[in-house]
C-alpha cells in the first residue's frame, strides 16, 4: 500500500478547517459553535501530523498532543460557561446573547 | 531699625491671611483687632522707621528681602526702597489707613461680611505699601494690580445689588485700559534700557536719551496712560463716580486718600523720564487742568453726597497733575498728603451722615443737620474749608504751592494758573454748597435720627480734623528726591497774585452762601432759564462722558459680542468634535455583541492579511 500523498492530507485538513469556519459563522446554537471550533482545532492537528509524517519530524506530533490537551481544557471551560449561560438566560442562541454591544 | 521695613507690607498681609483663612469664623471683636491692629502695627513701624531715617540724614535706604525671579540680566526682587517720597507715601497709607480702619470697625459693625471687609482692606494696604516701597517697576506693577483688584472687590462689596457689581466691573475695565498702557511702557523701557530698577532706569534714561527724543516721549506717554487710568483723570475718569457704590470707608481709603493718588506717585517717581519728554509733561498739566475744571463743574450739579465728593476728588487729583505738569513735584506730593487728610475726613464725615440717616445719599433730603449730627458737621466744615483752600488750612498751602508753580512756568503757565484759580472758585462753591444744604436751613427729612458716632468713629474724625487744619505746616522731606530738576530760587510774586488766590475760594464760598445759605439767590430761578437748565443737565451727566463712551465703546462692543454669540473661531473646534462623534458612532456599530459577526471580522482580517502576505 502506497502511502497517502502529502497533498491529500493537507486538502482534507483544509476542508475540515473551512467546514469548521462555516459552522462557527452560521450556527446559532452555542454548543454547535463550540463543536465547530473543535473541528477547526482538529483540522490544525491533522495538518501538523501530515507535516510530521512528510518530513519525519517528531515536532508535529508533539504539537498535536499539545492541541489535544488545549482542546480538552477549552471544552471543559467552554461547556462550563455554556451551562452557566443557559442557567442564567435560558437560551443558547448567540444572537440573543448580544448584551455586550455598543 | 531700617531693616525692619519689610514688616510694613507683611503685617497687613498676615492680617489678610488670618482673616481669609478663618473664613468668617472669628468673632467681630477679634476681626476688628486683627484688621485694624495689623495696620496699627504697620503704622508704628513706619513711624519708627521715619524717625530713624530722617535722623540718619541718608538720601535713601534700600533693602532686598529676596529675589523674585532671575532671568539672565533681569532680576527683579522684593526690594524696598525708602526715600523722602516713599516715606511720605508710606506714612500717609499706614497713618490715614489706620484711622480709616479704626473708623470702619464702627461703621461696618452691622454688616454680616465684617471679616471679608477687613480682609480686603488689609490686602489693599499691603499692595499699596508694596507699590510705594518698590524699588523696581515690576514690584510696583504687582502692587499696582493688587490695589486694582482690591478696588474691584471692595466696590462690589455689596454684590447682591447688580448695580454695584456693574460699577466694580466698570472700574476694573476702565483702569485696565490704563494698566495695559503702563505694561507696554514697562516693556518699552526694558527693551530700550535693559533694566526696570527705577533708579538705574532714571540714570540710564538721562544718560542715553536726549530731551524730547521719540522713545522718551513714547515711554512717558505710556506711563502717563497708566497714571490717568489709576488716578481717574481725563479721559479715563468715568469709573470713579460709580466706584462710590462701595462702602464709604472704602471711598475714603481707596478712592480718595491712597489708591487714586498712585498715578501721581508714579509720575513723581519717574519724574526724570517726564522731564526728558517736555511735551508729555506739559500734556500732564493740561490733562490735570481739563479734568479739574470738568469735575468742578460736575460737582456743582450733583446731589448725591458721595458723588459730589467723588468729583471733587477727581478735581483735586487734577490739581496734583497740574502741579506735576509744571514741574512743581514737591507741591504735588504735598497736595497729595493734605488731600489725603481732608478728603478722608470728608468721606468719613459723609459716612457718619449716611449711616446716621439710614443710608440717605441725597443732600436735598437732609438739611439743618447741624445740631443733629455735630461731629459730622465739624468734620464737613473743617474738611470743606481745607478743600476750598481757606487761608491757613492745609489745602491752602498745598494748592498755593501748585498754583505758584504753574505761574512760574514760562509760556502757558499763566493760562494754567488762571484755570487753576477758576477751579478753586468752583471748589469753594461745590464744597460749601454741600455744607449749606446738608447742615443749614430747614430739616427736610430724617428729623429724629441720632448721630452714630462711637469713640472708634469719632476719634479718627477728630485726628483728621486736626491734620486737615494744621497739615499745611508739616514739612515733607522730598527735596533730595526732586532737587535734581526743581528750580530753587524763590518765586517773587506780587501781593496782588496772593490776594487773588486767597480771595477766589472765599468768593466761591460766598456764592454758595448766597444760593444755599442765605437764599438771597435761588438756584430754582436760575434753572428756569432753559440754557441754564440744559447746561445743568449737561454738567450733571459729567459732560456726557458716560453716554459718549457708551456709544463709542460699550455699544459697539456689545453689538460685536452679540454678532459673535456662537463664537466663529469656536466653530472650527466644534468641527473636530462633530467628526470624532461621527467616527465614534461608526466604530460603536461594529461592537454589536454578535459573536458570529466578531468571528467573521476576525476571519476577514486574517484572509486579508494572508492575501497581502502572498501578493506582496
Amino acid at each position: 500500500m502506497s502511502p497517502i500523498p502529502f497533498e491529500h492530507g493537507l486538502i482534507v485538513a483544509g476542508i475540515l478547517f473551512c467546514l469548521g469556519i462555516v459552522g462557527v459563522l452560521t450556527r446559532r446554537n452555542i454548543v454547535f459553535v463550540l463543536m465547530s471550533l473543535e473541528v477547526m482545532l482538529n483540522a490544525c492537528g491533522l495538518a501538523f501530523i501530515v507535516g510530521a509524517a512528510r518530513w519525519g519530524n517528531a515536532d508535529g506530533q508533539v504539537m498535536f498532543l499539545m492541541i489535544l490537551t488545549l482542546a480538552a481544557a477549552e471544552v471543559a471551560v467552554g461547556l462550563g460557561l455554556i451551562i452557566q449561560i443557559y442557567r442564567r438566560f435560558h437560551t443558547v442562541d448567540i444572537n440573543v446573547l448580544s448584551q455586550m454591544k455598543g | 531699625m531700617l531693616d525692619l521695613i519689610w514688616l510694613l507690607p507683611t503685617f497687613p498681609l498676615l492680617g489678610f491671611l488670618i482673616l481669609v483663612l478663618s473664613s468668617g469664623q472669628l468673632s467681630k471683636k477679634v476681626v476688628a483687632l486683627v484688621g485694624a491692629g495689623s495696620i496699627g502695627l504697620s503704622f508704628l513701624v513706619a513711624a519708627l522707621i521715619a524717625v530713624e531715617f530722617l535722623n540718619s540724614g541718608a538720601e535713601f535706604y534700600s533693602m532686598t528681602a529676596w529675589t523674585w525671579m532671575s532671568v539672565g540680566q533681569f532680576t527683579p526682587g522684593f526690594t524696598f526702597y525708602l526715600d523722602g517720597l516713599s516715606l511720605v507715601m508710606m506714612l500717609i497709607i499706614t497713618g490715614v489707613g489706620f484711622l480709616i480702619h479704626l473708623y470702619s470697625t464702627g461703621f461696618m459693625i452691622d454688616d454680616p461680611s465684617y471679616s471679608r471687609f477687613f480682609s480686603y482692606m488689609n490686602l489693599f494696604v499691603a499692595s499699596m505699601l508694596m507699590l510705594v516701597l518698590a524699588d523696581n517697576l515690576v514690584l510696583l506693577y504687582l502692587g499696582w494690580e493688587g490695589v486694582g483688584l482690591c478696588s474691584y472687590l471692595l466696590i462690589g462689596f455689596w454684590y447682591d445689588n447688580p448695580a454695584n457689581g456693574a460699577a466694580a466691573r466698570k472700574a476694573f475695565v476702565v483702569t485696565r485700559v490704563g494698566d495695559t498702557s503702563m505694561a507696554l511702557g514697562l516693556f518699552l523701557l526694558f527693551a530700550q534700557l535693559g533694566t526696570l530698577n527705577i533708579q538705574d532706569l532714571m540714570g540710564a534714561a538721562e544718560a542715553n536719551w536726549t530731551s524730547g527724543s521719540g522713545v522718551a516721549v513714547a515711554a512717558a506717554l505710556l506711563l502717563l496712560g497708566g497714571a490717568v487710568g489709576k488716578s481717574a483723570q481725563l479721559p479715563l475718569q468715568t469709573w470713579l463716580p460709580d466706584a462710590m457704590a462701595g462702602p464709604t470707608p472704602i471711598s475714603a481709603l481707596i478712592h480718595a486718600a491712597t489708591m487714586v493718588t498712585a498715578g501721581v506717585y508714579l509720575i513723581a517717581r519717574t519724574h526724570i523720564l517726564f522731564e526728558l519728554a517736555p511735551t508729555v509733561q506739559l500734556l500732564v498739566a493740561w490733562i490735570g487742568l481739563a479734568t479739574l475744571l470738568m469735575a468742578g463743574f460736575t460737582a456743582m450739579t450733583q446731589h448725591d453726597i458721595k458723588r459730589i465728593l467723588a468729583y471733587s476728588t477727581i478735581s483735586q487729583i487734577g490739581y496734583m497733575f497740574l502741579g506735576l505738569g509744571v514741574g512743581a513735584w514737591s507741591a504735588s506730593v504735598f497736595h497729595l498728603m493734605t488731600h489725603a487728610f481732608f478728603k478722608a475726613l470728608l468721606f468719613l464725615g459723609a459716612g457718619t451722615v449716611i449711616l446716621s440717616l439710614h443710608h440717605e445719599h441725597d443732600i436735598f433730603k437732609m438739611g439743618g443737620k447741624r445740631k443733629q449730627l455735630p461731629v459730622a458737621f465739624y468734620s464737613f466744615l473743617i474738611g470743606s474749608l481745607a478743600l476750598a483752600a481757606f487761608p491757613f488750612t492745609s489745602g491752602f498751602f498745598s494748592k498755593d504751592e501748585i498754583l505758584l508753580g504753574a505761574l512760574a512756568l514760562e509760556g502757558p503757565g499763566t493760562w494754567l494758573w488762571l484755570g487753576g484759580v477758576v477751579g478753586a472758585f468752583f471748589t469753594g462753591i461745590y464744597s460749601f454748597r454741600l455744607v449749606f444744604v446738608v447742615f443749614f436751613g430747614e430739616s427736610q427729612a430724617h428729623h429724629d435720627d441720632k448721630e452714630v458716632a462711637g469713640w472708634n468713629m469719632a476719634g479718627p474724625l477728630f485726628i483728621l480734623m486736626v491734620l486737615s487744619l494744621l497739615g499745611g505746616f508739616i514739612h515733607i522731606p522730598v527735596e533730595s528726591v526732586f532737587n535734581h530738576g526743581e528750580a530753587h530760587e524763590e518765586h517773587h510774586v506780587s501781593g496782588l497774585i496772593h490776594g487773588i488766590m486767597i480771595a477766589v475760594p472765599l468768593l466761591g464760598i460766598l456764592v454758595a452762601y448766597l444760593f444755599y445759605g442765605g437764599r438771597q439767590l435761588s438756584a430754582d430761578k436760575l434753572m428756569a432759564n432753559p440754557l441754564a437748565a440744559a447746561l445743568h443737565k449737561f454738567w450733571f451727566s459729567h459732560w456726557g462722558m458716560d453716554a459718549l463712551y457708551n456709544t463709542l465703546f460699550v455699544r459697539p462692543f456689545v453689538y460685536l459680542a452679540k454678532l459673535n454669540r456662537l463664537d466663529i473661531i469656536d466653530q472650527c473646534y466644534g468641527l473636530v468634535v462633530t467628526l470624532s462623534r461621527a467616527g465614534h458612532g461608526l466604530l460603536a456599530k461594529l461592537q454589536n455583541g454578535m459573536l458570529g459577526w466578531y468571528a467573521a471580522s476576525l476571519i476577514f482580517g486574517l484572509v486579508l492579511l494572508m492575501t497581502l502576505g502572498v501578493l506582496l
